[in-house]
């Protein structure tokens, strides 16, 4: 991304994710951590070469707690993953909602309507709900610059986590972006203050801190109400829209004439505003993505909304489908002819791996990476993916209670990334609670955060901007928890024999693990550079 | 504070559309990327849509540029596109639709014979063939064209703009 230095003004084009890295920067925000995941990875990339400080944490959860002790800290902390990628950071979210922060904390949830590079379609409009903590939804790349800068100002000054709810489209869509946006004062420097009843959750200082927290929202929401970024545009009053992110584009272009509400915060909603909207409105629809969420919350405050047919839950909406809405058409949609799926690329050393393992008819328990690509034609040497680890947890269930000439074919595949992200602890369990039949894991170690474009990790031994650091050694933590065989090859060598070791780890009814290890063939060469560049690691 | 109230769009008559279309790889985000940067040089309101990620392993990937006085959804509709932009023959028909009905096909059988120095530059050559119908300067191609290529890739791809441009000229019927 290019970001012209001179101010005041400055004019670019920026796709939602470069925009929202350039408000971190003029935000002053001291860390940017995350996990890579599509549509949210560009991010920390951009925030990086800005010259901001950006780190990958091995998951989600420990980049949110990360964050969470910066802002404890009084600083200014970004956390970005992809909407799945916050399931596994809730656990940190929700409490982190209670004890509130002193300085920022701002958490991107990308969220992917439609599953472009997705397991499922979540709506995390409901975590805002949930956890208690406000949230935005930008519909733009200028909005998703403001809406950093105004996460920042209401987390400082309600001190508490604040949602920024972006999706795909507005993630990967260029659009014009001026700044300076919106004013924010310049970060505090971190200090630590003692507030033991504020950030120590035992049950006795929790209690308060949920009234705290409810009290907070109430003033929120009147300031929503007062002062929030929500656009109004009075056009004929015959058919109102109430729309939110991404759709507010399509619904300009579809409904040129239609009056609209867009809220800017979305939680808590603007809910007088909308009534008194929807009062006006001949006919009020509700356009949005996903779940009715907006819908369901204008309903359960007694205000007479139009909602969506449940075809319009599924998948993106469009300019097409948003006239569609409007004209109450539930005529069958057009599908868009079905363009060439993704495959692995040629002399991919995952190739190697699904061809043994198609060989010898294993159970596969897959996970979630370019490896997924294992289970299209010509392998279709995968049988299950269900979220990030999953691999290990589900082939050791399967293991527990098939028939041994069953379970004796199962094995559980997962890439380095992911094994670091949250595999560790499938190995753990698979240590403490082996089948009767063993097991085998194999951790296709191909040297980068390949699906999202080949970022770094800690089993790479290299940081964000692939600096050397710390490394996290597979077979050595293998070892250290005890188990005992561990392989480590190349399977591309000699194909024959990768098979052969499979095979043999099959029969052992041992717990076996194999680090199946050549670099991806995209990442190889900047690999080399990198290594090159740093010298001998320390 | 910015609770404003906005006029009631103009219906937009004077925005171009523009898919690129073909194989992860290909360079089409590169094309749309050039595309868009002369529009934004040129002052207008500028919106660029892709679905990348899994597209990126070899399949099918598509890029829609959306430029005009104020452009809103980043997506070009079916049937609306002014301009389609194929780099993989295969990738024809699958795009088609998205062409509106007086829509102009750019495909790589529009360099008739012309030889490029580098088939990786087939991307830049077709936004050269496109730019003979878009109503920017060269100048400002160029400027796009160095904002969004390495330096070192820079020549290479300034002559294939030039060798797609030369070519759409050619292909014109005489005035």
């Amino acid at each position: 991304m290019k970001v012209p230095s001179q101010c005041p003004a400055r004019r670019m084009l920026l796709s939602g994710d470069e925009a929202v890295a350039l408000a971190a920067l003029d935000a002053g925000m001291q860390l940017g951590t995350g996990y890579p995941g599509t549509p949210s990875t560009e991010i920390l990339e951009a925030f990086s070469t800005l010259g901001g400080r950006a780190q990958w944490a091995p998951n989600e959860k420990v980049a949110l707690e990360v964050a969470i002790g910066v802002a404890f800290a009084r600083g200014r902390a970004l956390a970005t993953m992809k909407h799945v990628g916050l399931n596994v950071a809730a656990d940190p979210l929700f409490t982190a909602a209670y004890t509130g922060v002193t300085g920022a904390l701002v958490i991107v949830s990308a969220d992917d309507p439609g599953m472009a590079s997705s397991q499922n379609e979540q709506d995390n409009r409901r975590y805002a709900v949930a956890a208690g903590v406000p949230m935005f939804e930008p519909a733009d790349s200028q909005e998703a610059y403001d809406f950093t800068l105004r996460s920042v100002e209401v987390s400082e000054r309600w001190g508490l986590p604040v949602l920024l709810r972006i999706t795909m489209r507005v993630c990967h869509s260029k659009s014009v972006v001026v700044t300076p946006g919106y004013p924010v004062p310049p970060p505090r420097a971190a200090a630590f203050e003692r507030n033991i009843a504020a950030r120590v959750m035992i049950p006795a200082y929790a209690r308060p801190a949920h009234r705290r927290l409810r009290g907070k929202l109430a003033e929120i929401a009147r300031w929503n109400e007062a002062e929030g970024p929500t656009v109004m545009i009075e056009g004929n009053p015959a058919l109102g829209v109430i729309v939110t992110g991404i759709c507010y584009q399509h619904v300009r272009e579809a409904l040129p004439q239609a009056s609209v509400c867009k809220p800017g915060m979305t939680y808590p909603l603007p809910i007088e505003r909308m009534r008194e909207f929807a009062a006006r409105a001949g006919r009020c629809l509700v356009v949005e993505e996903g779940d009715p969420y907006l819908a369901g919350a204008a309903q359960a405050a007694g205000i007479a909304v139009e909602t969506a047919p449940e075809v319009f839950r599924f998948g993106e909406l469009n300019v097409a489908r948003v006239r569609r809405m409007a004209a109450r058409d539930q005529s069958p949609e057009p599908q868009p002819p079905a363009g060439k799926p993704p495959e692995l690329c040629p002399s991919c050393p995952h190739r190697a791996v699904f061809t043994a393992l198609r060989n010898l008819d294993c159970i596969v328990a897959g996970d979630i990476g370019c490896y997924s690509l294992g289970v299209l034609p010509p392998f279709e040497a995968m049988d299950t993916l269900v979220c990030m680890g999953a691999a290990i947890g589900v082939g050791l269930g399967m293991r527990h209670v098939l028939p041994p000439e069953q379970a004796r074919r199962v094995v559980s595949v997962i890439g380095d990334s992911t094994f670091v992200h949250s595999g560790i602890t499938g190995l753990v369990e698979m240590v403490y609670n082996p089948p009767p039949t063993g097991h085998v894991v194999l951790i296709l170690d191909n040297g980068t955060t390949a699906m999202t474009g080949m970022q770094e990790h800690p089993g790479t031994g290299r940081t964000l901007d692939h600096q050397h650091t710390g490394k996290f050694v597979f077979e050595d933590v293998a070892r250290s928890i005890g188990i005992r065989r561990v392989h480590v090859t190349d399977p591309t060598l000699e194909p024959a024999a990768f098979e052969a070791l499979i095979k043999a780890c099959l029969d052992s009814g041992e717990l076996e693990l194999i680090v199946a290890r050549r670099d991806c063939l995209l990442a190889a060469g900047a690999i080399r550079r990198y290594e090159k560049a740093n010298g001998p690691p320390r | 504070m910015d609770h404003h109230v906005e006029p009631v769009a103009q219906r937009q008559t004077q925005v171009t559309n523009i898919v690129v279309a073909g194989l992860g790889g290909q360079g089409v985000l590169k094309a749309s990327d050039i595309i868009a940067g002369a529009a934004f040089l040129a002052g207008l309101d500028v919106k660029k849509s892709e679905v990348h990620g899994m597209s990126q392993r070899g399949g099918s990937v598509a890029s829609d540029v959306r430029f005009g006085a104020r452009v809103f959804s980043p997506m070009v509709s079916a049937g609306e596109a002014d301009f389609l932009l194929v780099l993989d023959a295969g990738q024809i028909e699958v795009n088609r639709a998205i062409l509106a009905p007086a829509g102009v096909l750019i495909e790589p059988g529009i360099l008739s014979g012309r030889t490029l120095r580098s088939s990786k530059a087939l991307n830049v050559a077709l936004v050269g063939a496109l730019s003979r119908r878009l109503d920017f300067s060269e100048e400002l191609w160029t400027h796009s064209l160095r904002d969004n290529l390495p330096p070192k890739l820079l020549e290479l791809n300034l002559q294939a703009f030039a060798l797609g441009r030369d070519a759409a000229a050619a292909s014109e019927p005489p005035a």
